[in-house]
């Protein structure tokens, strides 16, 4: 076909308007109906903690306040990698590195007050070594959900925006599964959802270029 | 200087100011509103402009490879006209379209198990801006042009500089291919023939 063909036909068969999209208000349900999807995973695998006294510690918003942080940073990058030609930005990135500096911080404070003897009990709590895959999995379906509408959009770096649609989920995911997880310290959270949320930022840029290539 | 080398050189390094204000921008901003506002001719011209720099960009990075570049002028089209709904008019068109040209490119390297090695550069390289060395060059092709007629002059920038077709530029100037085709080749030996006299 001749490229003057091909532009005649385009022009002609399929010239209707279109409404320039906005993809944050296209990903903020995508990612809602995900994190619904992931509650429900988790109200059927492992059920919920018992809620009426959880909302009132503030271990809980700790948690929650940290893992909705990272899922902030990952939904600014995304609305912005989803359309081609926009730099990613500074805010994403800089609102992540910041949560995870104030957890860390409250993570060292708490150690150092415990003491040695008690530090170690702060740092792994009784379930380190399930935490991190348990967001991966619920991370999953928030993923998905994202994924199918970045690939109505147009991103053009497709690692990097598998990875913040990765920290998306995983930020939500963390956020979901704390209201399962009755894990405490500021020092499980800073290591455990850290790394739950990372291994999905990864997977999600491993699987980006698979799943957005068009 | 030779000139098919000047000419090469020229085309290569043509830059056009890439601001807000650069009559480029201005221009192909507009036309992508109106397309996306459903005008087909606006849509048409908006593409068939992109089509010779899009020929021009992948070319110089396809060398040899014509056929590879025609198909990648023709997805890129196909992308900016299936995806037009996310360039967002608050922003800038030209670095949005040389996105998705880049973008183009590189699938068409990963896919064909090439080694991928492109800057991350910005959209000067397609839409073409300053570059402080090519000046001397530049001038010199700028005054030779200016030597021919004005309608030879359009025709030459068209096909050799900007990297149109034939068949574009002949639509452009409504006149017939042969008749472009005759007088580019014109221009071509009167313009050699000028350098040679002041060579020696």
């Amino acid at each position: 076909m001749k490229t003057s063909d091909l532009i005649a036909a385009l022009a002609a068969s399929d010239a209707a308007p279109v409404r320039p999209a906005a993809p944050a208000f296209r990903l903020a349900p995508a990612a809602l109906i995900g994190a619904c999807a992931a509650g429900i995973v988790l109200a059927l695998w492992l059920g919920f903690q018992p809620l009426t006294a959880a909302v009132g510690a503030s271990w809980f918003w700790m948690k929650a306040g940290y893992s909705l942080a990272a899922a902030l940073a990952g939904f600014l990058l995304l609305i912005r990698l989803a359309r081609p030609g926009a730099r990613p930005g500074l805010a994403g990135a800089g609102i992540a590195v910041a949560a995870f500096v104030v957890i860390w911080m409250m993570a060292m404070d708490a150690s150092m007050r415990a003491g040695a003897a008690q530090a170690p009990a702060l740092w792994l709590g009784s379930t380190w070594r399930v935490c991190p895959w348990r967001i991966l999995a619920l991370a999953a379906p928030i993923y998905l959900a994202v994924i199918v509408v970045l690939r109505r959009l147009a991103p053009t770096r497709l690692s990097l925006t598998g990875a913040a649609a990765g920290l998306l989920a995983g930020g939500l995911s963390a956020a979901v599964y704390g209201l399962y997880c009755q894990e405490n310290t500021a020092p499980f959270v800073a290591v455990w959802y850290s790394l739950g949320i990372a291994v999905s930022a990864l997977a999600g840029a491993f699987a980006g270029p698979r799943l957005l290539r068009w | 200087m030779g000139l098919g080398y000047a000419l090469k050189r020229y085309a290569v390094t043509i830059r056009i100011e890439l601001t807000n204000n650069s009559p480029l921008e201005a221009q192909l901003k507009a036309l992508m509103i109106a397309a996306q506002a459903g005008d087909a001719q606006a849509q048409s011209r908006l593409l068939t402009q992109l089509a010779g720099r899009l020929r021009a960009y992948f070319g110089r990075r396809l060398t040899g490879r014509a056929d590879d570049v025609e198909d990648l002028v023709q997805e890129a089209l196909l992308a900016i006209h299936v995806k037009r709904a996310t360039y967002d008019p608050r922003f800038d068109f030209t670095p949005w379209a040389y996105a998705i040209a880049r973008y183009k490119l590189i699938d068409h390297f990963r896919r064909s198990g090439g080694r991928i090695n492109i800057a991350l550069d910005d959209a000067g390289d397609l839409f073409a801006t300053e570059n402080p060395e090519e000046g001397a060059v530049r001038r010199d092709v700028a005054s030779l042009l200016a030597r021919l007629p004005l309608r030879q002059r359009a025709l030459m920038r068209d096909v050799k500089l900007e990297g149109h077709s034939m068949e574009e530029a002949a639509d452009r100037a409504g006149m017939s291919v042969t008749a472009v085709k005759v007088s580019v080749h014109r221009s071509m030996q009167r313009l050699m023939k000028e350098v040679d006299d002041e060579d020696v």
